[in-house]
């Protein structure tokens, strides 16, 4: 043993990251007044205790299945009416977000140039700034501006999932063979036509594919967005809630739980389908 | 496969039923687009919307949102923190390692917790625990104990068992063969999931205080409540922030030790 | 007696007999190597020696033990006192030499010390000494994926020789070396067996490996012992019926863990 190498080179990172995680620890569990007692706290947990025994038996009247059919159906028509506002705003952020139909870029092997490039950031940073606020956000503002009910729902969703939607859409346009389009506005096709026969052919099952799924997710979050006042079964089970109406409660979680479960086979039905 | 022509005949159906559901969702909700975009109706959105644009910036307000970010922050790291390891708490016998019964035990609780929103649980944690932070947490926790817990399950699953078995064949416990044998072929995945969901968790965490669990959501819903836009303004803007802050941070974690 | 078997078979689950009547006895510091074609049960005898697979039937002591009437925990303590070197040692590709050394004595250490040694290397001058031995010093604190196989094999015997146990089995330990490496290997190991007083049975594919530096060969196929006899008294004959060319069942070889992808859902 000439050299002996007993140092460990891993100690010094490894102690100053258990520092570093510690001294973040400490603020973070004082910020988030993290508290399980709480929750044993007997007061606390009669009161739940006696929500959560209202949950059995659950509430099945008629006239309260009606309004629960009522406020299922407006989830998901929020959800596809939302998704179809978001494609009306997504197509052409993607496409104007996306180098794959760049003129620029046919004779410099595929790298726009600056200037197009630089153009096309506001598109971007748009669809940025619209899918990085969550959706429920979208939601609250939109109540305030056009009022309780299902239309701001509807437009929460166009607006957030437009974001999303448009920044994927232009991933797949540049990730699919850029040889057809190309050749097409080569040889002086307007853009749009190049989109439609030289990208959409190899793009539209992967778009569409995406945009189910995406739809899946809008039916979980019209439900969410209930709590805000935009419409559907959220908003129902909101009410609920405030009137510690356990069996009512009960039976709209498990009617949300359905859909979903509904929504995740119908929307790998279709992916399958058109795929 | 399918003649192409039957196939097509199928598709052109399908697309005419979605468009069917499209307008039939609009017709059931009873929503005109056309009055939604006509003269009066966009300059009153628009009056609205313009509010907004003058954001508040008064110090004491800018000290305000600050401490409201940094709870937004600490509920959704400590939540997502008390889920990863809870999670893994589960995912052990929901990949298989203690028999059958536990499997599909552990594998419902999973699905449990998973199933019900964030929202929904912070909703009842807040009945159950009172408004504020603690509540938060506790509702970010129980949501993504159930989504971590099941990818944290499928990637033990597919992780070898042969280190962990030549461990326990040189006589170590199952404490020290798991933390030898498997732990170290699992936990870049193991923090990938788990970055990602603190991704989520951020949005949500930011929106939680809707229904009174704290954060920069009880702000914006105070403030929106007493028609103060300016300052909404300023904490949606900071919500902004904080969300592409935590985005990019996860992406460089990812990249820096996961996929290394 | 530091092994004992007798009368022991063994049949896998899909009713294949992997080994028959087998009788052998080793004693304490005796340095034993098995050789025969591959399937022949060789791989199948170290794993049973190493309390891995339950024998079918017979009888089966090891340092004076019966594993499987032992408890668990009891078991567990015995397995502490046998290492066994892996043909392809299974070590996590991420984790680094050291550590990978140290989890041989995980069987003698605390829990709690076994968690520390996680965070912190608790004993690094052992994990050198062990490795040196091997000259594979300098890759102290490299990740087990940066080595080649044969020095993943190295960083196996080093695992072995630092958990000191009193019974070593040995898989084809020397497989993935090239012969001058693999001759040195066997004599480093064979120095440190005879120094501490260990009990080492080897399985090699090299015969000429074996023969030479073993005391003690004991030839196998179709899960018997054919012979039983110091390497002077294996004559070619005996190698030719060893190895007769036959078609043996080859040995099923696991595959090739599929590559973890981190499949991140969305929404």
């Amino acid at each position: 043993m000439l050299n002996p190498v007993l140092r460990d080179p891993a100690a010094l990172p490894r102690l100053v990251l258990t520092l570093l995680a510690v001294l973040l620890l400490w603020p973070g569990l004082t910020l988030s007044e993290l508290n399980l007692v709480v929750l044993f706290d007997e007061r606390n947990a009669t009161n739940m205790g006696r929500f959560l025994v209202d949950f059995w038996p659950l509430a099945h009247d008629r006239e309260f299945l009606r309004l629960l059919a009522r406020a299922t159906l407006e989830t998901l028509a929020i959800a596809t009416a939302g998704m179809a506002l978001a494609l009306l705003i997504a197509i052409p952020g993607g496409l104007l977000a996306s180098r794959a139909l760049s003129l620029s870029a046919v004779h410099r092997g595929g790298r726009p140039a600056w200037w197009a490039q630089a153009l096309r950031w506001p598109v971007r940073g748009l669809l940025i700034v619209l899918r990085s606020v969550p959706e429920i956000v979208w939601a609250l503002l939109f109540v305030r501006a056009v009022g309780l009910g299902p239309t701001a729902g509807v437009l929460a969703i166009a607006i957030t999932y437009s974001g999303m939607l448009g920044k994927v859409y232009a991933e797949i346009f540049e990730s699919v063979d850029p040889r057809p389009s190309r050749a097409l506005l080569v040889a002086g096709s307007p853009r749009l036509a190049a989109f439609a026969y030289g990208v959409l052919p190899n793009a539209g099952a992967e778009m569409l594919s995406y945009t189910v799924y995406r739809w899946e997710c809008a039916i979980r979050a019209s439900v969410v967005m209930g709590f805000v006042g935009a419409g559907g079964l959220g908003q129902q089970i909101d009410l609920s809630m405030r009137m510690f109406a356990g069996g009512e409660v009960a039976s709209m979680l498990l009617t949300f739980l359905l859909l979903v479960l509904l929504a995740d086979q119908l929307s790998r039905l279709l992916r399958a389908r058109l795929l | 496969m399918k003649p192409p022509a039957d196939k097509r005949l199928g598709n052109y159906a399908l697309l005419l039923a979605l468009l069917a559901a499209v307008l039939a969702s609009f017709s059931f909700l009873g929503i005109d687009l056309g009055a939604l975009v006509s003269g009066d109706s966009l300059r009153q959105m628009g009056r609205y919307a313009s509010s907004f644009f003058s954001p508040d910036f008064s110090p004491p307000h800018v000290r305000a949102i600050g401490h409201g970010a940094l709870e937004t922050l600490a509920m959704s790291a400590i939540g997502t923190l008390l889920a990863a390891l809870l999670g893994l708490l589960l995912a052990l016998p929901a990949s298989g390692r203690f028999g059958w019964l536990a499997l599909s035990g552990s594998r419902f609780l999973l699905n449990a917790l998973r199933a019900i929103p964030e929202l929904v649980w912070a909703a009842l944690v807040v009945l159950a625990a009172g408004l504020g932070p603690n509540a938060g947490t506790l509702a970010l926790a129980l949501h993504t104990t159930g989504v971590l817990g099941r990818l944290f399950a499928e990637a033990l699953e597919n992780t070898p068992n042969e280190p962990a078995e030549a461990i326990r064949l040189s006589g170590g416990g199952h404490v020290a063969a798991f933390c030898y044998g498997t732990l170290p072929a699992v936990w870049p995945q193991l923090i990938a999931y788990s970055l990602y969901r603190w991704e989520n968790n951020i949005r949500m965490a930011s929106v939680l205080g809707f229904v009174g669990a704290g954060g920069l959501g009880q702000m914006l819903y105070v403030s929106l409540s007493l028609f103060q836009e300016a300052q909404a303004a300023t904490v949606i803007l900071a919500m902004l922030i904080l969300v592409l802050a935590v985005d990019a941070f996860s992406g460089w974690a990812r990249q820096r030790w996961v996929s290394a | 007696m530091s092994v004992s078997l007798s009368g022991v078979g063994l049949t896998h689950a899909n009713g294949q007999v992997a080994l028959s009547e087998v009788d052998l006895q080793v004693k304490i510091g005796e340095r034993v190597a098995i050789i025969g074609p591959s399937g022949a049960g060789k791989t199948s005898l170290l794993r049973l020696l190493a309390s891995n697979l339950q024998p079918s039937s017979g009888q089966i002591h090891l340092l004076g033990q019966q594993p499987w009437q032992l408890g668990a925990r009891q078991r567990q303590k015995l397995r502490a006192r046998i290492g066994l070197i892996h043909q392809a040692p299974p070590l996590p590709p991420r984790q680094r030499v050291v550590t990978a050394v140290l989890a041989g004595k995980l069987g003698q250490w605390s829990l709690g010390k076994s968690l520390l040694s996680l965070l912190h290397p608790l004993d690094i001058p052992g994990a050198q000494a062990a490795l040196s031995r091997l000259d594979l010093a300098d890759k102290l604190f490299e990740r087990c994926d940066q080595l080649s196989g044969g020095q993943l094999q190295r960083v196996g015997i080093a695992r072995v020789l630092y958990q000191a146990p009193e019974l070593i089995l040995a898989d084809e330990p020397v497989s993935a070396m090239d012969p001058v490496l693999a001759g040195h290997t066997l004599s480093v190991l064979n120095e440190e067996v005879s120094r501490r007083g260990m009990t080492l049975l080897a399985s090699l594919h090299a015969v000429e490996l074996a023969l030479a530096h073993f005391p003690r060969i004991i030839g196998v196929r179709e899960g018997r012992i054919i012979f039983d006899l110091p390497p002077e008294a294996i004559g070619a004959n005996a190698l030719d019926a060893l190895y007769a060319n036959e078609q043996l069942p080859a040995v099923p070889t696991s595959a090739a863990p599929a590559p973890v992808s981190v499949q991140i859902p969305r929404c």
